[in-house]
């Protein structure tokens, strides 16, 4: 009995840990790439121009080898005391440093790189304050208060989440457009700003806040404002945190609507960038794979300090109502 | 006399909404950043597309009003055609995998200890925080013909390299098996949740009846996750066909029609050719489509449960 148990145990685990190579390879291949030796040529072991370019393909970063290889002969020549054979392994080692981010350097360099990411990372910021401030005055209002057009107004909002977003993107185009709005930060924000997933979350969330709680403050003389920033926020605030996660997740990764609005390269979010990108060197995955590592990089971060609340975000958002 | 009676009660319910509305308009204050955003960014919009999809579009002119010209361009189209076929085959194949692999991968994280359920979990979110832009990057690259991590992979066993993304009959499936390895990790992460909130009587009463850990599963688990089985049944599928990014950054909808999908050729329509009508005509129709569908599968999952 015992050992069979410990049998399907280590059944599941190897079927898990399978998925999960499976799951994380493409992730892995990304940074992989992006430090791959590409330019370094070894003349004297008759080496391939391109480690990114090689068939069969090479699993990790060969620079890692090949730094630790010529740093182990610039050792031995400096014990033969070959002055000449030493230098030229160090000065190799330096090239294989400088080659394996290239890809990096280059971004910054040739490409927008900065630009992108501090355009994605403010909008980002923007669009999750606004977010959390509009929709929990809202879903405040449409939880706790009863006022003329509150179903109305809730189930006008919660119908249009049915919506697919394509179907606005033609009259949205002109609208931006007329406004002369075209290629402007606004563009992004504005509309992302209108998204009305948050409001019903935060309705759902604000209706277990107790009653008596937003009572005793009124009868405490707390103006209609103070109750909502002192009393309510604050009790909200699991659910803050759960929106602000997805929000800026969404406004992070958004594509579509960007890449029709935004045509100046010093504008662009990085998915923005990252399809220029590509359109504009199209085989050169060194370079591309170091760009998706750059805009992949913040959000692997913010999972991983976050991941309760995006447990949290997904299971208010889904299971309940 | 009746009529008058009742001219008074409406007025005396309308002084009453007034007299609330304005003891409230605290509440509307605080609503209305909101609503006016929502109205001028989603409301117009969608009456704006609805309208724009009966009209032709001219940018000097007034536009003229076509009615169902556009509809009848969308539904002869053969780009329409197999844009709807090639999206319904991807959403058949991989939203039932999806969710299925989901619910079996939720089931054997489950059992295991706290520190590898958060370890699994982790692995099997984490492509979904990634954009799909970068994924799309890599997948496009590991495609490659030359030099591609998976045809080196069928190197092995012998097989005879793919052009994966360059023939008309591998590209579309090339598409599908990306999203079917892709973990489905709202999927998982769902279910594990709703396993965690099934009570244990109901197992331990099974293990009285002598049932064995797959009876269990299958006659309590599966069926105590039907409510979850139908969100993310009808989550992934509204997701699947709204399919754009892969498209775009891997095959352009080609080679030729192969892997053109609806949102694709709406993008295209409106955004390369500006057939702002027809865009919006066929945006329309594929918001019907999604309206339909999630409507079926809502009524038909919930039955068998």
């Amino acid at each position: 009995m015992k050992k069979k148990f410990t049998l399907n145990k280590l059944i599941v685990y190897v079927l898990l840990s399978v998925a999960a190579v499976i799951s994380l390879l493409p992730l892995y291949w990304v940074f992989s790439t992006s430090l791959q030796l590409k330019s370094f040529q070894d003349e004297e072991l008759e080496r391939p121009t391109s480690y990114v370019n090689a068939n069969p393909p090479k699993m990790y970063p060969m620079g890692i080898s090949e730094y630790f290889e010529h740093w182990g002969k610039a050792r031995d020549a400096e014990k033969a005391g070959d002055v000449e054979q030493e230098a030229y392994h160090r000065d190799l080692m330096s090239l294989i440093v400088k080659d394996t981010f290239s890809g990096f350097t280059s971004l910054f360099s040739k490409n927008q790189m900065g630009w992108w990411f501090f355009n994605s990372l403010y909008i980002g910021i923007v669009v999750t304050v606004g977010i959390l401030l509009l929709d929990s005055m809202a879903g405040y209002v449409l939880a706790k208060k009863r006022f003329p057009g509150r179903n109305l107004i809730f189930w006008l909002i919660i119908s249009t989440m049915m919506i697919p977003s394509q179907v606005t993107l033609v009259p949205m185009f002109i609208m931006i457009r007329d406004l002369g709005l075209m290629d402007t930060h606004w563009a992004l924000i504005l509309p992302d700003l209108s998204m009305v997933f948050g409001v019903f979350l935060m309705r759902q969330f604000m209706l277990s806040i107790p009653d008596e709680l937003i009572e005793a403050a009124k009868i405490d003389g707390a103006s209609e404002w103070r109750t909502y920033w002192s009393i309510v926020l604050p009790l909200a605030r699991p659910g803050l945190a759960a929106l602000g996660i997805f929000t800026f997740m969404n406004v992070w990764n958004s594509f579509l609507w960007p890449i029709i609005v935004l045509n100046s390269a010093k504008l662009y979010t990085l998915p923005v960038g990252l399809k220029t990108l590509q359109d504009a060197n199209l085989a050169d995955f060194k370079l591309l794979m170091s760009g998706a590592a750059i805009a992949a990089i913040p959000m692997i971060i913010v999972f991983i300090i976050f991941q309760r609340h995006f447990v949290k975000g997904l299971t208010l958002g889904g299971v309940k109502e | 006399m009746e009529l008058s009676g009742r001219l008074k009660n409406a007025g005396k319910s309308l002084k009453s909404t007034g007299r609330l509305m304005r003891k409230n308009y605290a509440a509307y204050l605080f609503l209305l950043p909101k609503l006016i955003l929502f109205t001028l960014f989603i409301a117009v919009p969608v009456v704006w597309a609805f309208a724009l999809s009966f009209q032709e579009y001219r940018i000097m002119d007034a536009n003229e009003w076509v009615w169902l010209d556009n509809y009848k361009q969308v539904f002869e189209s053969e780009a329409f055609k197999k844009a709807l076929l090639n999206t319904t085959i991807y959403t058949v194949v991989t939203v039932p995998f999806n969710v299925i692999t989901a619910l079996i991968a939720a089931t054997l994280i489950h059992s295991l200890g706290k520190f590898a359920q958060n370890f699994f979990r982790a692995a099997f979110y984490l492509p979904t925080v990634t954009s799909m832009v970068i994924i799309a990057m890599v997948w496009r690259w590991m495609y490659n013909y030359e030099f591609g991590l998976f045809n080196h992979v069928l190197g092995w066993f012998g097989l005879e390299q793919i052009n994966w993304l360059g023939q008309t009959n591998s590209a579309l499936w090339a598409i599908i098996i990306m999203q079917m390895l892709i973990p489905f990790g709202v999927g998982i992460i769902l279910y594990m949740a709703s396993m965690s909130s099934i009570s244990d009587s109901l197992y331990e009463a099974a293990t009285i009846d002598g049932a064995n850990a797959f009876q269990k599963w299958l006659k309590i688990t599966v069926p105590m996750l039907t409510p979850s089985t139908v969100y993310l049944t009808l989550l992934s599928t509204i997701g699947s066909f709204q399919v754009f990014t892969q498209i775009i950054l891997m095959t352009g909808g080609g080679p030729g029609y192969a892997t053109e999908t609806l949102v694709h050729l709406i993008y295209k329509t409106g955004f390369r050719d500006f057939e702002f009508g027809l865009a919006a005509a066929q945006s329309v129709v594929l918001f019907f489509i999604i309206f339909v569908i999630s409507v079926v599968q809502y009524k038909v999952l919930n039955r068998k449960g």
